[in-house]
């Protein structure tokens, strides 16, 4: 891992700093705003101290910790200042979080080379070493600030809290009394990291650095930037993606007192008014005529019949060990299962916005940023700027679950049209309903999984064949050549071509179907592994139960080349009494059962065991998850806890009744009544359980979710013998 | 122009009377705090108090404000009842993106404001209209019942 941090200099952090000034400019409440929490603004302070682009330290004691990555939730605010904040032995409750700006040269994810960008569960496993050197090279600065004005050895100088000591000479300073003297050192080239037996943050509990913000209203949000002369637009968007506007009447829409403007973009008509309940009433009253000629107007039902009938075919290979197709011609037991998966909308509870602005030098945005350099350079692209041109200024998003990081830069590019169309005269608040977010398209694709497998008399797997069928996220965006290899998108096949079990002869292949489906599809939440891991865990269920065995078991036996699966597994089934019969249903006709899922995603390994209770009408309550977790160092056990608790959640919506369905290319569903999410009462008690490692960290926001669907599916069938085979479950048991 | 009080102190607007509360508060008197989830109350992210009682501002003409009490999560820090739920609230970290959470809180402080000790049945039917995407519900019923304690 490249864990070098670039720029490393105080000279250059400062003349970087500098290209910060467009947020210090703005009049009145907009600079109030735009020095808010969440965005980088001012430059170092007057006797500040700021050794590199991660850290800052104030005359005050402050530490400010430039965060790199989009805080949606996920707490990666709080895990990135825990990193530096180890290091300088700093006093968390001294420590602020301020989101950079956008820089690929000094803020990209070391994973992604030179590109800054969150998604992937990516952010503390790219920054646990260059946050920690950050951390450790400002430490080292004020203790030999410390040395030189005290006049004693360095070696001699100790740190906590916050308090530069030499216990001999009994001497004491805080951050903020060294900061100027330190400020004047060179930058160490090379530090030294704390052995993990010191850590007193990592690993332990850090209150988290949003929780104030956002429990008394002033965390801000997209949906909150206000700038002076600033005008909302809402968009009057085509109902079947890829139609366009044939004609406008806007009389009515223009009659409407404090509409401004009405204007026609390339995907729909915007009204713009000074507020967003103007511009929607605007909108409300467009006379639209929308030229289906270019539109798409597949069904889901019909999309799905294809799937099963390309599921026959055989596709692009992305794993072959042995030859499965002739071990499934001479076994004696073969079983075979289809699974269906529909499209899925992200449905963050911050509906899709972006405020932008251009003027002569150059454009500027707020945004819930999720993908800073791929949308700097659309927007220099469509504006003919240079990339440095494009200010993004990176607040807190309302969740995102990937929707934020549009490969297309969909909704930024849509700001961006509107305000060229008014000519630049005012900035724009662009703002989605969530009408306009659940139809706005780029869902988790639909898919077909066609398991076929073949057993040996004991009942152990000899042969796996999986046959994935649906739309590639990758094809036509710009990771295409890095990402699609002899036509498998590896994002299709995450979580199947990496099976874990060991089955010598073993096929997974790829039928890509973006030629016939033109529906918007994107990464969601967990990605390839909100498919692949409930058609492998349910399948291999079906195989444990065809055997007579127990799905634990059933699943250790194969798991022997893989310890850190079979880690979670045992703790998980441990913690959950596996081996003991599960309490009796309390209601008369009543049916309990449990079941369990293993799947690794994002290089972090989660085992699930869900409990449930199935009435007598089929109806049925998730009772209980037990959750293990191996995410290697545990940098915020909390935060872990956290993430595990609302990726269940988040899954369980999933299963349950997460559905966008299509019907001649007219999305069906538009708000949480007919898109239904979690409810407070629909969410189970979790218990998570986090396996202690020295492994490096990897990611939690996304790992939680993929085993839930199919323990749960796993525990319906023991309740009841009914296996679903098609997501979501919705009335199944009850038909 | 119509008057009420918000957050102790009154205030007027100018803005159409079916102007519907939230973008009252949102956009007429820049008080953000509160949030636009899904404009039909679905959601509750928008949740506020009207005299006390938790309403969907989303879904409340400007009209229904007239004369009355709203409290939004600015204010509601100034309550016994808002204070300890919010403390709570930062005490159990149960915030993720935070978006929902405003509303969560409005709807929190209204409950244990009617019923000081809530059953887990009382809290499934006063918070069912307050929708979390980060599914922090967990934490949301644990922090509920550490703000009534710290009440009693």
């Amino acid at each position: 891992m490249k864990s070098q941090i670039a720029n490393a200099s105080r000279r250059d952090f400062l003349k970087a700093g500098a290209g910060l000034t467009l947020a210090l400019v703005l009049p009145g409440t907009a600079a109030a705003q735009a020095g808010g929490p969440g965005i980088a603004g001012a430059a170092v302070a007057e006797g500040g101290f700021a050794p590199n682009a991660f850290v800052r330290i104030g005359t005050d004691d402050t530490v400010t910790v430039i965060a790199k990555h989009l805080e949606m939730g996920q707490g990666v605010y709080t895990g990135l200042a825990t990193l530096v904040a180890e290091e300088l032995d700093a006093d968390w409750a001294r420590v602020a979080v301020e989101g950079a700006p956008a820089d690929a040269k000094r803020y990209n994810n070391l994973f992604w080379g030179p590109s800054q960008g969150t998604g992937g569960s990516t952010a503390i496993a790219n920054s646990y070493e260059q946050l920690r050197q950050a951390g450790a090279a400002a430490r080292a600065m004020l203790v030999q600030a410390a040395a030189e004005r005290w006049k004693v050895p360095a070696a001699e100088i100790t740190v906590k809290t916050g308090v530069v000591s030499h216990a001999k000479s009994g001497r004491k300073a805080r951050f903020g009394e060294l900061a100027e003297a330190a400020a004047a050192l060179p930058v160490p080239q090379q530090v030294t990291l704390k052995d993990p037996k010191d850590f007193t943050l990592i690993g332990r509990h850090a209150p988290r650095k949003d929780s104030v913000d956002k429990t008394t209203g002033r965390a801000r949000f997209t949906q909150d930037v206000k700038l002076p002369g600033m005008l909302v637009a809402v968009v009057a968007h085509p109902p079947r993606f890829g139609a366009i506007v044939r004609s406008v009447d806007d009389k009515a829409a223009r009659a409407v007192p404090g509409v401004a403007e009405v204007v026609v973009i390339p995907n729909g008509v915007a009204v713009l008014a000074g507020d967003y309940w103007t511009a929607k009433k605007g909108r409300d009253a467009l006379q639209v005529e929308w030229d289906d000629a270019t539109a798409y107007r597949g069904s889901s039902d019909a999309i799905l019949a294809d799937y099963r009938k390309l599921a026959a075919t055989p596709g692009a290979v992305a794993r072959k060990d042995g030859d499965a197709e002739a071990a499934l011609g001479q076994a004696a037991r073969v079983i075979e299962a289809d699974y269906a998966f529909p499209f899925l909308a992200h449905a963050a509870m911050e509906p899709i916005n972006c405020v932008m602005r251009v003027g002569s030098d150059g454009c500027e945005v707020w945004n819930g940023e999720q993908f800073h350099t791929g949308d700097q350079h659309a927007l220099a692209a469509f504006f003919g700027l240079q990339p440095e041109q494009v200010t993004l200024h990176m607040l807190y998003a309302g969740g995102s679950f990937g929707r934020r990081a549009n490969p297309k830069s969909d909704y930024l590019l849509e700001t961006a049209q509107i305000v060229k169309a008014i000519g630049g005269r005012a900035p724009v608040k662009l703002v989605w309903s969530r009408e306009d977010d659940m139809r706005g398209g780029y869902y988790r694709p639909a898919y077909l999984h066609r398991l076929r497998a073949a057993l040996d008399a004991d009942g152990k797997p000899l042969a796996w064949s999986q046959r994935i069928v649906g739309q590639s996220i990758i094809t036509g965006s710009p990771f295409e050549s890095v990402m699609v290899k002899n036509g498998v998108d590896a994002t299709s096949v995450e979580g199947a071509a990496n099976l874990p079990y060991a089955i010598p002869n073993l096929q997974v292949d790829l039928h890509t179907t973006n030629g016939e489906v033109k529906v918007p599809v994107q990464w969601w939440r967990s990605v390839g592994s909100t498919h692949t891991g409930f058609a492998t865990e349910v399948f291999l269920d079906e195989l444990a139960a065809t055997a007579g065995a127990d799905p634990v078991a059933y699943r250790m036996a194969l798991l022997g080349g893989h310890p850190r699966h079979a880690g979670v597994l045992k703790l998980a089934a441990d913690k959950a009494g596996w081996t003991k019969p599960l309490a009796a249903a309390r209601e008369k006709g009543a049916k309990r059962g449990r079941g369990v899922a293993v799947h690794e995603s994002f290089n972090s390994y989660v085992a699930q065991v869900v409990e449930v209770t199935v009435g007598a009408d089929g109806s049925f309550k998730v009772d209980r998850v037990v959750c293990a977790v191996d995410c290697g160092v545990a940098v915020n056990p909390d935060v872990i806890r956290a993430q595990m608790e609302g990726g269940i959640g988040y899954g369980l919506a999933a299963a349950l009744s997460g559905a966008i369905t299509l019907k001649d290319g007219v999305v069906e569903q538009s708000n949480f009544h007919d898109y239904t999410v979690l409810r407070i009462d629909q969410m189970p008690r979790v218990d998570v359980h986090i396996v202690p490692s020295a492994e490096k960290p990897t990611g939690v926001g996304e790992p939680g979710v993929p085993p839930l669907a199919p323990a749960l599916v796993n525990a319906l069938h023991a309740a009841t013998g009914k296996r679903i085979r098609s997501l979501p479950i919705g009335e199944q048991l009850k038909a | 122009m119509t008057r009420f009080t918000l957050n102790g102190k009154p205030v007027d607007t100018a803005l159409p009377d079916d102007t519907p509360l939230l973008w009252v508060l949102r956009d007429g008197l820049d008080l953000t705090g509160t949030k636009f989830g899904c404009g039909m109350g679905l959601c509750g992210a928008c949740t506020v108090h009207l005299d006390g009682q938790p309403i969907r501002s989303c879904s409340t003409p400007l009209s229904a404000a007239a004369g009355k009490r709203i409290t939004t999560i600015e204010g509601v820090g100034s309550g016994r009842v808002g204070a300890a739920v919010q403390k709570a609230w930062q005490k159990l970290d149960v915030v993720q993106c935070g978006y929902c959470q405003s509303g969560q809180i409005m709807a929190a402080t209204a409950l244990l404001a009617a019923k000081p000790r809530p059953s887990d049945a009382d809290i499934d039917a006063a918070m069912g209209g307050n929708l979390c995407r980060c599914a922090t519900y967990v934490r949301i019923r644990a922090a509920i019942h550490e703000a009534a304690k710290s009440l009693a």
